[in-house]
């Protein structure tokens, strides 16, 4: 496989920094195992620490998150996270991890490098980013991105964020990516790039499997925002239940106080109730990281669709490519045979003001087949474009499939697993508070 | 009579504590004079407790009867109740069942009214027969905790339901309320049955046997209501004055039952809260689990976990509304029943203290040489007898009902811990075999893999 698909854009070339210490040579040797490498990961974001990078093992993680303050580009004084990116390397023989680059970024950075993925490599179902802004929020949790827990899980977000782009086979190798990692002097494209992607055109002939993909990361989207919301409002309720039990605990030690058989048991019990009561904060911030891993995918949901838009851009320049051919063979044909069937600007002030002389006709027919000589020649490589970015993207799109399968059934088991966690809480709690119950 | 009674050692329940029965204030004769106007004022006296759409609490209505306990009645001699006590919990000494079910509606021109069915089994001597049923009304009930508070100023008398509840009621009588309130009813005559005192009173037997038009004239009877207006003026007058010699014991008592009335109305209000938090918690929830089932369908490989997750989370939520429903039925009735007794409580501490403050007036005029002072004393020293009797009464009874209030509160709160024990269990079985099943697929599928 090449280092970069076969695309159209690649007269945008970044500036032309050599990777340090690491030989392009290497690279074509290295394919073979990365590819091996790659398959090798099992499930889970936990085990995608190690990476077959330019032949080192590399390990990479988003260790810290600061508060920093300065000056945008209007000049005026914001505030901003920045989040801490180490790499390490890990020595083959004694397995100990040297540190190697670190560098500080701030999420418009990653959105950047993001959005330079996307444009680069069209085919690939590329990593989502953490949210932007607390979305699904229940009460409780501030829709701040200055608070504390949701700055911790950005923090997570964005580190698994680089650990998959660290896994996958083909946008590891990517320097960009290298740089954004090692370079604190990270090239900025314009987005303008991205918005040309998104216009929309009519196609004729998609390819089904794109069009039932679409389909697919609409309904993705649609079922997990739903399940989203209903989660974060179910969250709500439990918080109010659990959190009602602890006036209990208030109101019994106060009774207990003028009761002589029933005081101990009372106050005991209200001890308990105010354990079951602050018992929810543990079990709703657990149930938090559930909801990132579907978020997820939510916004895979997103990054398929992006896939599914260039393989329509790809067919609708075609199809207008073959068409306009078929329009020149016509014009062609009739100038050579006399006939007018097809309407030209040409032939119709040729009627209006005069045939024109023999020799201009020549001329005419010899720009028409110069142009429908190039016309084919160009519709043969958009062709081959166009089969060489499906197989690719195809390849991709299952890669995508057997990680999101993996991924989302560990997620709803994990969740079972918190479920069993909080009844076994639960039951600890009311089997004590029975017992002091019964002793009043 | 009454002096004789404390003397002899009353032995037992066999007794049909005597006196407790001849009581019922005017129940047996009509007040000389009264049968005719004042019946119809009477009548007219009713018709206030017949407007249903009064937002007030009972407990307002219970102090209006309050005013009427002056009548020369003996209350019962403390010696037999406390004999009485020891019975009063056997189960095979409890010779008198009683149900209340089957609420009907009845629409008349005027108004519209709820009736419910008494059903009575007896084995004592005293009633003409051995099963009774009776159609009653709210109505009914109130004149019979009246006319109970009459005979018995310084007993804690079962509470009634309140008479209507204002928050959120959109139709007068909706099935829940009409429940709850049949709930209650039945647990307020069945109190009274257990009481020792109480269930010997005739108004109660009377309550619980006779047709409708046999009532009707029955509580027509009574203390007229020009008399029962002077007895109002008089004892205000009294209770103005505030009671400057409540007896130790009793200022402890009305301590307690301050405390307890302000904790009793919190936890009312908690286990509400509780209740209404668990219900939309379900709301929720039943949302919750089709969500999977939607997006089972649009995946290939995940149809069968996502299909499993959904009908855990529809389990667990059967297992909620269970709870719900274990903490309507044991709890809350509970609970609510006792926010009702403190303000009883409440009404029968100033009950004493008018008694009291009766005497204590009397007393007085004697010292500063007020009024005639030749009757004087033969009239304090009844009083004396009187505030000695009700002090006893009601020290008996407070014990009984400390008692009884324990075992409620302790049974409620237990109930309820082993509703959330059994809901978490289930819950983690639930989830236990999801897990279980999600395991035994992937070792199957690994299995499977292998050559």
């Amino acid at each position: 496989m090449e280092q970069a698909p076969p695309d159209p854009e690649r007269q945008l070339q970044p500036a032309p920094l050599e990777p340090l210490g690491s030989p392009d040579a290497g690279l074509g040797a290295a394919v073979g195992k990365e590819a091996e490498g790659a398959g090798e990961e099992s499930s889970g974001v936990d085990t995608m620490t190690h990476n077959n990078f330019w032949l080192k093992k590399i390990e990479i993680s988003v260790s810290e998150a600061e508060k920093r303050t300065g000056r945008n580009a209007m000049n005026m004084q914001e505030t901003y996270t920045a989040y801490l990116i180490e790499t390490r390397s890990v020595e083959h023989t004694d397995g100990q991890s040297v540190l190697t680059d670190s560098l500080w970024r701030r999420y418009s950075e990653f959105e950047l490098l993001r959005s330079y993925l996307l444009v680069y490599y069209p085919h690939i179902v590329v990593p989502p980013l953490p949210e932007k802004r607390a979305e699904f929020v229940w009460h409780k949790l501030s829709a701040d991105n200055m608070d504390p827990d949701f700055v911790e899980r950005r923090r997570i977000g964005l580190e698994n964020f680089l650990l998959r782009i660290a896994s996958h086979p083909i946008l590891c190798r990517d320097k960009i990516f290298y740089l954004f990692l090692t370079q604190v002097f990270f090239f900025y494209l314009a987005d303008s790039r991205l918005k040309a992607l998104n216009a929309t055109f009519r196609v004729k002939n998609p390819d089904k499997r794109f069009t039932d993909l679409k389909h697919y990361s609409d309904e993705l989207q649609s079922v997990i925002s739903h399940l989203l919301r209903v989660r974060a409002r179910v969250a709500d309720r439990l918080y109010g239940v659990y959190k009602v039990h602890g006036n209990y605990g208030r109101v019994f030690s106060e009774w207990s106080a003028i009761e002589k058989e029933m005081g101990d048991g009372l106050q005991s019990a209200g001890h308990h109730m105010d354990v079951y009561a602050s018992s929810i904060d543990d079990i709703l911030e657990d149930e938090e990281h559930y909801a990132d891993q579907l978020k997820e995918y939510l916004f895979y949901a997103e990054a398929l669709r992006a896939v599914c838009r260039k393989h329509e851009l790809m067919q609708y320049d075609l199809e207008m490519a073959a068409q306009d051919l078929a329009s020149k063979k016509q014009q062609c044909e009739e100038l050579v045979t006399g006939t007018v069937r097809t309407f030209s600007l040409k032939g119709m002030t040729t009627k209006l003001f005069g045939q024109e002389t023999p020799e201009q006709r020549e001329a005419r027919i010899k720009v028409l087949e110069e142009q429908i000589n190039e016309g084919e020649q160009q519709l043969k490589s958009k062709n081959l474009e166009g089969r060489e970015f499906v197989k690719n993207a195809w390849a991709d799109i299952e890669r995508f499939k057997e990680q999101k399968n993996r991924d989302l059934k560990e997620a709803l088991i994990s969740y079972a697993v918190m479920q069993i966690s909080m009844c076994k809480k639960g039951i600890q709690v009311w089997t004590n508070a029975k017992e002091c119950f019964s002793k009043m | 009579m009454e002096g004789e009674r404390r003397a002899s050692q009353a032995p037992s329940s066999g007794l049909p504590a005597g006196g407790a029965d001849g009581e019922s204030p005017g129940g047996g004769a009509p007040f000389p004079g009264s049968s005719g106007s004042s019946a119809v004022l009477q009548a007219e006296v009713l018709d206030l407790d017949e407007d249903e759409d009064d937002l007030e609490v009972f407990s307002k209505d219970a102090s209006l009867m309050d005013m009427n306990s002056f009548s020369p009645m003996m209350p019962t001699s403390p010696l037999s109740m406390i004999n009485q006590i020891k019975f009063e919990d056997e189960s095979d000494l409890k010779d008198l069942f009683i149900t209340v079910d089957e609420p009907e509606s009845h629409v008349t021109t005027i108004e519209t009214f709820i009736t419910y069915r008494i059903i009575t089994k007896t084995s004592r001597g005293e009633f003409d027969s051995s099963e009774f049923e009776v159609r009653r009304r709210y109505q009914d009930f109130l004149w019979l905790k009246g006319k109970l508070e009459e005979a018995h100023p310084t007993l804690i008398i079962p509470p009634l339901p309140e008479k209507f509840i204002v928050k959120g009621m959109v139709e007068r009588f909706n099935d829940d309320f009409i429940e709850t309130r049949r709930k209650a009813l039945h647990k307020f005559l069945n109190r009274i049955a257990d009481h020792p005192t109480l269930t010997f009173n005739e108004d109660f037997k009377i309550f619980l046997t006779a047709q409708a038009w046999e009532l009707s004239s029955h509580k027509k009877q009574g203390p007229g209501l020009l008399s029962r207006m002077g007895q109002t003026v008089r004892a205000v007058a009294s209770s103005m004055r505030g009671v400057k010699n409540r007896p130790e014991e009793f200022m402890e008592m009305n301590n307690f039952i301050e405390l307890f009335s302000q904790k009793i109305n919190l936890i009312d209000k908690i286990s509400q809260r509780i209740y209404k938090e668990e219900r939309e918690y379900f709301d929720e929830m039943k949302e919750y689990g089709p969500i999977h089932i939607l997006w089972s369908a649009s995946e290939e490989d995940l149809v069968d976990t996502l299909k499993d997750v959904a009908s855990c989370i529809d389990r667990c939520c059967k297992a909620t509304e269970k709870r719900m429903s274990g903490l309507s039925e044991a709890l809350l009735p509970v609970v609510h029943e006792y926010v009702l007794y403190s303000e009883m409580l409440m009404g029968v501490m100033k009950r004493r203290d008018q008694i009291q403050a009766e005497l204590d007036s009397k007393v007085e005029a004697l010292t500063y040489k007020k009024a005639d002072t030749d009757l004087l004393p033969e009239e304090i020293g009844k009083l004396e007898d009187k505030v000695e009797c009700a002090n006893n009464a009601l020290k008996a009874d407070w014990e009984r009902w400390k008692q009884n209030m324990q075992n409620d509160i302790k049974l409620a709160f237990t109930d309820m811990a082993e509703e959330n024990i059994h809901y978490y269990e289930q819950c983690l079985a639930t989830w236990e075999s999801f897990l279980t099943s999600q395991t035994n697929l992937h070792l199957e599928e690994a299995s499977e893999d292998k050559p």
